[in-house]
């Protein structure tokens, strides 16, 4: 999506990545829990550059009809991809790439969201990228869950995501834009931390077996790391601050 | 095959019966493909093709070859791309339109899978740098489906592609201009396999059939290269994998995956 730098350093001597980070730590993530007055819930994440907004409707009506399912409700997920959000400006029209995430974050949610208790009704979660900077698809992800909960909508666990990779032959947690773009794998991750389970997995890149479990290890990490701040923002929200 | 109906549901409790047994609905172990067969040069018009038969999935691949420009911030590189077609006389749930989206991710998860084993070395396809490149279209066509369309494109794909000669372009008056000469193989390197997995109760199965594809409550397909390292993933389905499982299914997908690249080689060979 960017320029690329190929004189950039992505791991110096010292272990310290281009960014300034460890090989362990993850961007700064700040989640803030509603803040749309329209929306059912809502949740606002700013995963070191990237800056997404997500609104919930539901549980409501389906249009069309014929969607609807009489056992369970239905999880519908738009993300979508601002024409200002990147470096160069972006059809604002669904891309592929836009229709594919979309999907894939569905499938992330569905485990966690106790949607047999609303039959015939949809739940729409609007996911909203107003910049992005690598890793785009785990900080939607980990905010959707938040708007999912301040919309007060039963489930069973949070999913909480973020990516692990492969940079300057180290497998690293949190792959940036630039590390994306030169880097040699990338595998966002998004996980159910009290149930112990993956509900989003992708890679491409390649990797040794070896290497391959210890990426999976280290997202998992990570992906409880945002736990702990996907909790403390309900807790901002709810408790007023007591829950950190 | 969105729709669900009583069938599906006595097929899903049979088939998780089964399992607990371990045991199939099509008698397979569970760690076992369908009969795969592959005719490469089905399409000769094309620069490249192969029929792939997966049990009684059928995909037809075609691998166009031809100039083209390249991506503006890629000058220095050819093109790759791969794209997967749901026809309509493949299913009777599938109609004409505009493709839905899990037809928009087979393609993707079908493209990146060979595209990051690197399979084709896009830097060896420029013509003129910044001006002119080669750009290799593999397009796969569903005819018929009884489940697990990603393994099947895939092969399909690389069958023909691992069997494709390329034309060759020069440089002429600021166009490219066809050389006369024999088209020559394709250059490529490793052999992407791709195995799908599906998870049924606590069950991982490789290959699901139709069946048991409409049974599944999450599925995970893995592409590895011929080193034996994975360089692809995409996990689907409305349910999760644990930690173990997805190590488990990394094993699996190796070790599978070796197999079905000696049928891939066997097809590269007759195609010669």
């Amino acid at each position: 999506m960017g320029g690329r730098d190929a004189t950039m350093v992505l791991l110096d001597e010292n272990g310290i990545r281009c960014d300034g980070r460890k090989i362990d730590e993850l961007r700064k993530v700040t989640i803030k829990a509603g803040g749309l007055k329209n929306a059912d819930g809502s949740a606002y994440i700013e995963f070191g550059d990237n800056k997404i907004l997500v609104g919930v409707f539901g549980p409501r009506d389906v249009h069309p009809k014929h969607m609807s399912n009489t056992d369970t409700g239905i999880l519908r997920v738009r993300y979508h991809m601002e024409p200002f959000s990147v470096t160069e400006r972006k059809n604002p029209a669904p891309s592929r790439r836009e229709i594919e995430i979309s999907k894939v974050i569905k499938e992330a949610l569905e485990p966690a969201v106790m949607l047999e208790k609303f039959p015939r009704t949809a739940i729409d979660v609007f996911i909203e990228v107003l910049q992005a900077d690598g890793g785009t698809r785990c900080a939607a992800l980990s905010a959707a869950s938040v708007a999912l909960a301040d919309a007060g909508i039963p489930m069973r666990d949070m999913v909480s995501a973020c990516a692990s990779g492969k940079v300057a032959d180290t497998i690293v947690l949190d792959v940036n834009n630039e590390e994306d773009q030169a880097g040699q794998a990338d595998m966002p991750i998004g996980y159910m931390p009290n149930l112990e389970k993956i509900t989003l997995l992708q890679l491409d890149g390649v990797l040794t077996p070896e290497e391959y479990k210890k990426c999976v290890d280290v997202g998992v990490q990570g992906c409880k790391d945002i736990y702990e701040i996907q909790k403390k923002a309900l807790a901002d929200k709810y408790f007023g601050n007591k829950g950190d | 095959m969105a729709s669900k109906t009583v069938i599906d549901e006595l097929k899903k409790s049979k088939i998780l019966e089964l399992l607990e047994q371990g045991k199939r609905i099509d008698g397979r172990a569970l760690d076992e493909p369908r009969e795969i067969s592959i005719e490469v040069n089905a399409i000769p018009k094309a620069n490249g093709s192969a029929r792939v038969r997966l049990g009684d999935t059928e995909v037809i691949c075609g691998v166009k070859i031809q100039p083209d420009r390249p991506f503006p911030d890629t000058g220095d590189k050819g093109l790759f791309i791969c794209t997967a077609e749901l026809l309509p006389l493949s299913h009777p749930t599938v109609e004409t339109g505009p493709p839905q989206p899990h037809v928009i991710e087979l393609a993707r998860v079908v493209d990146r899978g060979i595209r990051e084993s690197h399979m084709i070395d896009v830097s060896q396809l420029v013509i003129q740098k910044d001006k002119s490149v080669i750009g290799v279209f593999a397009d796969n066509v569903v005819v018929d489906y009884d489940g697990n369309l990603f393994d099947a494109c895939s092969y399909a794909a690389t069958a023909a592609l691992l069997t494709s000669k390329t034309p060759k372009w020069n440089w002429v008056d600021e166009k490219a201009v066809l050389d006369e000469s024999e088209p020559t193989q394709l250059p490529t390197s490793t052999i992407p396999v791709s195995v799908t997995m599906a998870k049924i109760g606590n069950h991982i199965i490789v290959d699901p059939n139709g069946d048991e594809w409409n049974s599944m409550d999450a599925r995970i397909t893995i592409t590895s290269d011929s080193d034996g390292n994975i360089c692809a993933l995409q996990k689907g389905g409305s349910n999760g994998f644990s930690q173990d499982e997805i190590n488990q299914c990394g094993e699996i997908s190796v070790r599978v995956g070796a197999k079905i690249r000696e049928i891939l080689k066997a097809a590269q060979q007759s195609g010669q």
